[in-house]
């Protein structure tokens, strides 16, 4: 029925399960604790009685062998990196080393205490200090917080040290410069700092040129936010005019940082006149996408912006390393804690693995890597920027709608064949889009596998449209009713009776 | 480089296959005065066994809670994990998608975060949660603003008694959209001051913050709080810092909260120095369509089967871009679920059975510690597993002697409330044992 013999997509054995509160009988446990050592007292004699709660109605009474049983089901449900070629645009998805994972689990690591002395801290403080150093190179800046907890967190830090910065020097400004190609975080955050959004065109080639800057830059302006390379997966080879423009004005340049996967020991975006980038870790720096976090987004910074950064920052002072909590322009604190630690040991250690020359290396694949699917599908598929790519290639459906095949019907006849879908219909610049990034961990046969996979479909487009409207056949469900989800939401299970 | 396949040979035949002699070629598009024309100063690659070693010997300078007797609480808990939560969080199926945009092969992390939801939802007594957001403190500011947009009114009035990096974190995100500020007091007994509520309380107010149990360990009495912020129209956001006390204390939704934030990293994850963490964020149900976040929803695929989706996303950012309810993007789903799996794991009874290991081992050390000469306990409200004492020597100096003997012996209140600078605050969990707290009561001078 579906097609896809001899590619790596198959049907095999998975099991239904039912929500765990379907689950379970009373009186069945999951848990031990130890005995009760001191007095037993009842809880309404240390709490009164109107305070304290009568049970938990609806939780679920399980064993341990049934949790297991659970999560290891639901989770065959799951396509993922470790299963197989993820070629989401912008989102990086390289393979997840499992040294990262042992080592954020160390004791010294995993059960320290954040508020735990200074003096007994200084492994965790010497590598959030050596992390900074390594970032800050990578990037081309001065100063970098590793406070943030996502990329979007990192926007709006950085925006926030660029409000304190026009406020110091005697108005905030009113407006930031983003261009249609951003990603949806950017002007969200904008607006999250009191920011009205002015769009930008991008040129004919795909990047934002100076002249269209220069035309809406003045006094009001607070920053230009710019991708690059861009959510098309280009260099934004103006971007040095476009800062000097920028600046001429007193405006800052923030850079999106979601892309540096492409240009690490190529370029640095410091030296592109960049003022703030945000970078994430769980895209470039190899931190496990966890189905939505956990992530972090340090940002980096040039030295001007570094009063304003939210404290603590990690000094060096002699031999010791402390944290600096007197910083009186400092913006405050985005989070509670130094930072999401265990994303920063992670990145420390991949960091450490790969090396100078390794990081460099893996930039270089990265954009190779998508050359060659950009110049294996160019012609199969409408190539609406055609020029060398960065890290990711953006086609689109044109070719196929004649047939009345779409971009989702690519897609999802993708998981048929063995593989996550690319980014869809994002940059929203692009009439629907098809981004692909295929990361530096893929081989060369991979990439092959996958190529094959997108003629097919393409020859399907013409032959057997049919196939791929119903797509995907061999997951455990087909396509989901979205409208009947927003209209009448059901967001939670509810106990019965 | 062993996490790139691509050898020489092959890196070569795309070369070929792309029409360009090298890897140059394809970055022609960088300006050559942007060029970085010499090596990246990070330190040559380590082999995995030096990378270990060199990392572990980072972690060893750490004190930590398998090294020390940990009474430090503060709003990162020293809870047990059970074993089976890490390795269902290390199974590359949930450690290693993105978020779930492709529902058909998502299922896992959709179904599982449902059900995150609805354990959050029993859990703090409210209606619909969101699949988490970053963390306590930001899920706390995030509270504030969507406040702000229900109401349309710019004053948030919050407890002194809310974490001070909650505080800290609401003021900065607050501030950027003209926001104001207002701090209420708390009593002798170490809960906000109601009668100061009332006063500053007015139609201008948002919303009212607290947290419960409170930074200072004292539950607060909530259902006179929503009363007071709902006369004047305000919501109350209630900040749970310490989820394993909603085993046995009255969650916030039977308490008339409309918006209950907090800390899920108690609920499994533990310390790691203090993150990653995941906040949740529960509301009533005429609220949600003004939440931040991802929602999940259940639906059902074109042959009727039930499955799960992302929904409710035009308040989102990648719809909505500078109208979106937040810039809210990855979250923290992973810890989201391991949060979930301890939930299922604990059970109702398991959840009440280490909330109170928790208040019996605190109502002990309380009793203990109270009695050796030179401490008293500060406030009267009930506690759970945290308290204030006061010390007659500087905290600072009691805190250093007790570390000679691995003991950790809690939080110098001075470094957050200058008028508490007396104060000790001492946090004991399941993981304490009587002996422990033994030890601490004789290291502080009181004999046994
Ligand atoms: C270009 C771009 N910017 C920003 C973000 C937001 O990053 P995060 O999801 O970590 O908040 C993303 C992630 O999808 C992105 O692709």
């Amino acid at each position: 029925m579906s097609g896809t013999g001899n590619t790596i997509g198959t049907r095999g054995l998975v099991l239904n399960e039912p929500l765990i509160f379907e689950q379970g009988s009373p009186g069945r446990v999951g848990y031990s604790l130890p005995p009760v050592d001191v007095p037993e007292k009842k809880a309404e004699v240390l709490i009164p009685k109107r305070l304290l709660r009568d049970g938990i109605p609806g939780m679920p009474e399980v064993s341990e062998v049934d949790v297991i049983r659970h999560y290891t089901r639901i989770s065959q449900w799951n396509y993922c990196v470790d299963l197989g070629f993820f070629p989401l645009g912008s989102c990086t998805m390289k393979y997840n080393p499992r040294i990262n994972e042992d080592m954020a689990r160390l004791p010294g690591f995993a059960k320290a205490h954040p508020y735990q002395p200074e003096e007994l801290s200084q492994g965790a403080l010497q590598l959030m200090w050596e992390l900074e150093q390594y970032l800050a190179e990578v990037a081309g800046m001065d100063r970098v917080t590793l406070q943030p907890s996502a990329g979007a967190h990192g926007e709006l830090t950085g925006l926030m040290m660029i409000r304190a910065y026009h406020t110091s020097r005697g108005n905030p400004r009113s407006k930031v410069l983003i261009p249609d190609s951003a990603h949806g975080t950017n002007p969200a955050t904008s607006a999250l700092c009191g920011y009205r959004v002015v769009p930008v065109k991008e040129g004919p080639r795909g990047i934002v040129e100076a002249k269209a800057v220069a035309e809406v830059m003045d006094n009001e302006v607070a920053a230009i936010m710019v991708t690059s390379p861009n959510t098309l997966g280009l260099f934004e080879d103006q971007i040095v005019e476009v800062s000097k423009i920028v600046h001429a004005k007193g405006g800052q340049v923030y850079c999106d940082g979601a892309n540096l996967n492409s240009v690490m020991g190529i370029s640095r975006p410091g030296d592109c006149g960049v003022d703030v980038i945000q970078i994430n870790l769980h895209k470039t720096f190899s931190q496990p996408h966890g189905g939505g976090g956990p992530g972090a987004g340090p940002v980096a910074l040039k030295k001007h912006l570094a009063p304003f950064m939210p404290v603590p920052t990690v000094e060096k002072k002699g031999n010791r390393l402390t944290l600096d909590f007197k910083r009186p322009k400092s913006i405050g604190k985005v989070r509670a804690f130094a930072a999401s630690f265990g994303v920063l040991v992670r990145s420390y250690t991949y960091i450490r693995s790969m090396g100078s020359a390794g990081l460099r290396r893996a930039s270089e694949v990265a954009v190779l890597n998508a050359n060659y699917i950009q110049s294996q599908l160019k012609g199969t598929y409408h190539l609406p920027y055609d020029r060398h790519c960065m890290h990711e290639c953006v086609f689109t459906d044109a070719l196929q709608a004649r047939h009345d095949i779409h971009t989702v019907d690519i897609a999802k006849r993708l998981i048929d064949y063995g593989f996550h879908p690319p980014t869809i219909y994002f940059p929203l610049i692009v009439k629907a889009a098809l981004m692909i990034e295929p990361t530096e961990t893929e081989s060369k046969e991979t990439l092959d596998q996958f190529i094959a996979a997108m003629k097919r479909i393409a020859q399907e487009a013409e032959e057997n449209p049919e196939v791929l409207r119903q797509a995907p056949h061999n997951p455990k469900v087909t396509r989901m009713n979205e409208t009947k989800a927003a209209r009448e939401p059901k967001l939670r299970w509810r106990p019965t009776s | 480089m062993r996490y790139i396949p691509n050898t020489d040979a092959d890196c070569k035949a795309m070369l070929q296959a792309i029409g360009v002699r090298s890897v140059e070629e394809l970055f022609a598009d960088i300006p050559a005065a942007v060029r970085l024309k010499r090596p990246l100063k990070v330190p040559p690659a380590l082999s995995e066994s030096e990378v270990a070693r060199q990392v572990r010997a980072l972690a060893d300078k750490n004190a930590n809670a398998d090294r020390y007797s940990m009474f430090l609480g503060a709003g990162c808990y020293n809870h047990f994990s059970p074993s089976i939560l890490n390795h269902l969080v290390l199974r590359g199926e949930f450690l290693t998608p993105y978020t779930p945009y492709q529902p058909e092969v998502a299922q896992g992390t959709l179904q599982a975060l449902y059900e995150y939801q609805t354990l959050i939802c029993l859990l703090t007594g409210m209606d619909v949660s969101n699949a988490s957001m970053y963390e306590g403190a930001s899920a706390t500011a995030e509270a504030a603003l969507m406040a702000h947009r229900i109401t349309g009114r710019s004053e948030v009035v919050m407890a002194r008694a809310v974490h001070p990096e909650y505080r800290a974190v609401t003021r900065t995100y607050a501030s950027q959209l003209g926001i104001s500020f207002r701090e209420v007091a708390f009593t002798e007994a170490g809960v906000t001051d109601i009668g100061q509520v009332r006063k500053m309380l007015s139609e201008r107010v948002s919303c009212l913050v607290v947290q419960s149990p409170n930074f200072l360990g004292v539950i607060e009495d909530l259902t006179p709080l929503a009363e007071a912020a709902h006369a004047v129209g305000a919501l109350l956001v209630v900040a749970v810092a310490e989820p394993v006390s909603l085993g046995i204390v009255k969650p916030p939704g039977e308490c008339g909260a409309d918006i209950v934030t907090g800390e899920g990293a108690g609920l499994g994850t533990g310390l790691n120095y203090g993150g990653p963490a995941v906040g949740f964020f529960a509301t009533r149900e005429k609220f949600m369509r003004h939440m931040p976040g991802r929602l999940v929803g259940e639906t059902e695929d074109r042959e009727g089967r039930t499955g799960y989706v992302l929904t409710l996303a035009t308040r989102e950012q990648h719809i909505r871009r500078e109208k979106a309810t937040s810039n809210i993007c990855t979250s923290e789903s992973l810890i989201a679920n391991m949060s979930a799996m301890y939930m299922v794991t604990m059970g109702p009874q398991g959840l009440r059975d280490v909330a109170l290991l928790n208040l019996r081992k605190a109502a002990y050390a309380k009793d203990r510690l109270a009695k050796v000469r030179g401490f008293s306990l500060r406030f009267t409200g009930p506690t759970f597993n945290e308290f204030v004492l006061r010390t007659k020597k500087k905290p600072g100096e009691i805190l250093k002697g007790l570390l000679k003997r691995q003991i950790i012996g809690g939080l110098d209140l001075g470094r957050f409330y200058p008028e508490l600078k007396d104060c000790l605050l001492v946090c004991v969990t399941e993981q304490n044992s009587r002996p422990e707290i033994d030890a601490l009561a004789k290291a502080l001078g009181g004999g046994r």
